[in-house]
């Protein structure tokens, strides 16, 4: 938070500084980019996370290939689901303790905006890391691989949808003690829709069915996310920062 | 004209109104919901493929429609506090939430007691079933936020967002049973036109929503006077009310 400054802050006159809406979520991104850059335990754990409990369902369930094959979308979907979730705690909680969220608040640029802008980086650093390296776990899970483009594919629309979603339970639990946990009480129930639509495409992709009508709900729950998450995590947020906790 | 819509936000007049309601109420839904028992357990024909154990669909079917019919209250009245910033309504959707939550789990209950004999098993995850489940953890959750925030300002709109958030689920459970066709019936009475049950059985059923519905028109008014006297317990009209004053409450 000392390199990007000049670009929020007025610059020395009464009036806030306009900003574009692009510049102002470039801005956005690029601030995050590089605090999460610099960050390294920010992306590396969750993929860590998705990678560790993925491998556990052999050891848990047994080896047979038959069996990991017919559970894999399941488990690839339940695993990335909690990774998300995991990593959902570190979007807001610091810029919360530093006081650089409630400077954000204060900005007068907008709040929406800029919860997109940190919900999209986010997932260029939990999402897209699983989405990479979903390939690789679901030939060890003896998935056919013609099914592992839908996998990807679903994983792409799922994660993003997942990270908007889980911005509204990051927003609404932020600055309490356990978080954590309320945080998975709150966003799992809301997060099972995706969860279905996900998992039932990989399922059919690799029994040599079309994916595409749940492919195409997993668009529509993206785009209805995209647009209301982020208003309705602003909203939480202003609920957060104002109140005294 | 919408003066009178004022005066809802008066919390000394929503104490007495439903102080007046609340007996009425209760009496009705008593009187109710012992006539719907006696129609639907004694009355009614025994089912032709179930039996007598079809029965249980007297409390399980209110009970279901009241879980989401609560959460449609609550978070409709979430709303209305977000938006007007009307106190009254987050008191109804707080006192909604427990209530709503012991319906959800009276459904399943009651669902997996028939599931048991009809089915041949407890439990099947099934896409009502499950959404069911979903619901009841929602209202944990809505609790759960009310209850980890300390300030009660930013608890109340904090857990109003979650409420209103949580809506989208409701169309999901209702239509469950249509989008995923396995194992539980699809609606009995609500298909316009050709209802799938004799009136001999309907009657019973439906004298009991009205009944569950009234339970918790009771509980709701119940709660709700609670609530006030809790917010405004500083308040001179409270320590002015009979009540109070006659328990001594005021003079700690």
């Amino acid at each position: 938070m000392t390199s990007d400054k000049s670009a929020l802050q007025s610059n020395d006159t009464a009036e806030p500084l306009t900003v574009g809406i692009l510049s102002l979520l470039t801005c956005i991104i690029k601030r995050e980019w590089l605090v999460a850059f610099r960050n390294p335990g920010q992306w590396v754990n969750p993929l860590l996370f998705f990678v560790v409990v993925v491998s556990l369902f052999p050891l848990g369930v047994g080896p047979s290939p038959a069996t990991l094959a017919s559970i894999a979308p399941g488990v690839l979907w339940v695993s990335s689901l909690l990774a998300v979730l995991l990593s959902l705690g570190t979007l807001f909680d610091a810029d919360y303790a530093d006081g650089t969220l409630e400077q954000l608040v204060l900005s007068g640029q907008s709040l929406p905006l800029i919860v997109l802008g940190k919900v999209l980086v986010h997932w260029l650093l939990s999402g897209l890391p699983l989405l990479l390296v979903s390939p690789l776990l679901a030939l060890l899970f003896n998935l056919p691989v013609a099914s592992i483009p839908v996998l990807m594919l679903s994983l792409l629309l799922g994660t993003l949808t997942l990270s908007l979603i889980g911005s509204i339970g990051a927003a609404l639990t932020v600055g309490l003690n356990q978080a954590g946990v309320l945080l998975s009480l709150l966003v799992l129930p809301l997060c099972v829709p995706v969860l279905i639509f996900g998992s039932s495409a990989v399922l059919a992709a690799a029994s040599d069915l079309g994916a595409g009508g749940q492919l195409l709900i997993l668009a529509a729950c993206l785009l209805l996310a995209l647009a209301l998450a982020p208003l309705t995590a602003a909203l939480a947020l202003r609920i957060g920062v104002s109140g005294t906790r | 004209m919408f003066k009178w819509i004022h005066r809802f936000g008066s919390a000394p007049f929503v104490y007495r109104l439903a102080g007046l309601l609340g007996p009425w109420v209760g009496w009705l839904c008593l009187i109710v919901m012992l006539v719907g028992l006696y129609l639907g357990l004694i009355v009614a024909p025994a089912d032709y493929e179930q039996g007598e154990s079809y029965r249980i669909i007297y409390v399980h079917v209110p009970a279901a429609i009241l879980s989401m019919f609560v959460y449609v209250v609550m978070a409709v009245s979430s709303a209305v506090f977000l938006i007007w910033r009307m106190k009254l309504a987050d008191v109804v959707a707080q006192a909604s939430a427990p209530i709503g939550a012991s319906f959800t789990f009276l459904a399943l209950v009651t669902g997996s007691l028939w599931g048991k004999p009809m089915w041949g098993t407890w439990w099947i995850w099934d896409g009502r079933l499950t959404s069911e489940l979903l619901l009841l953890f929602l209202y944990f959750g809505y609790m759960a936020l009310r209850a980890a925030i300390e300030h009660p300002q930013s608890a109340a709109r904090a857990a109003a967002v979650l409420a209103v958030v949580g809506v989208v689920n409701i169309p999901i459970i209702h239509y469950s049973v249509e989008w995923w066709s396995t194992l539980h019936q699809p609606a009995t009475i609500t298909k316009i036109g050709k209802p799938s049950i004799h009136p001999s059985m309907a009657v019973p059923l439906l004298l009991m929503i009205f009944g569950f519905q009234l339970l918790y028109l009771y509980i709701v008014l119940l709660r709700t006077r609670i609530g006030i006297l809790q917010r405004e317990a500083r308040t001179s009209w409270v320590a002015n009310l009979p009540e109070i004053e006659s328990s001594g409450a005021n003079r700690v």
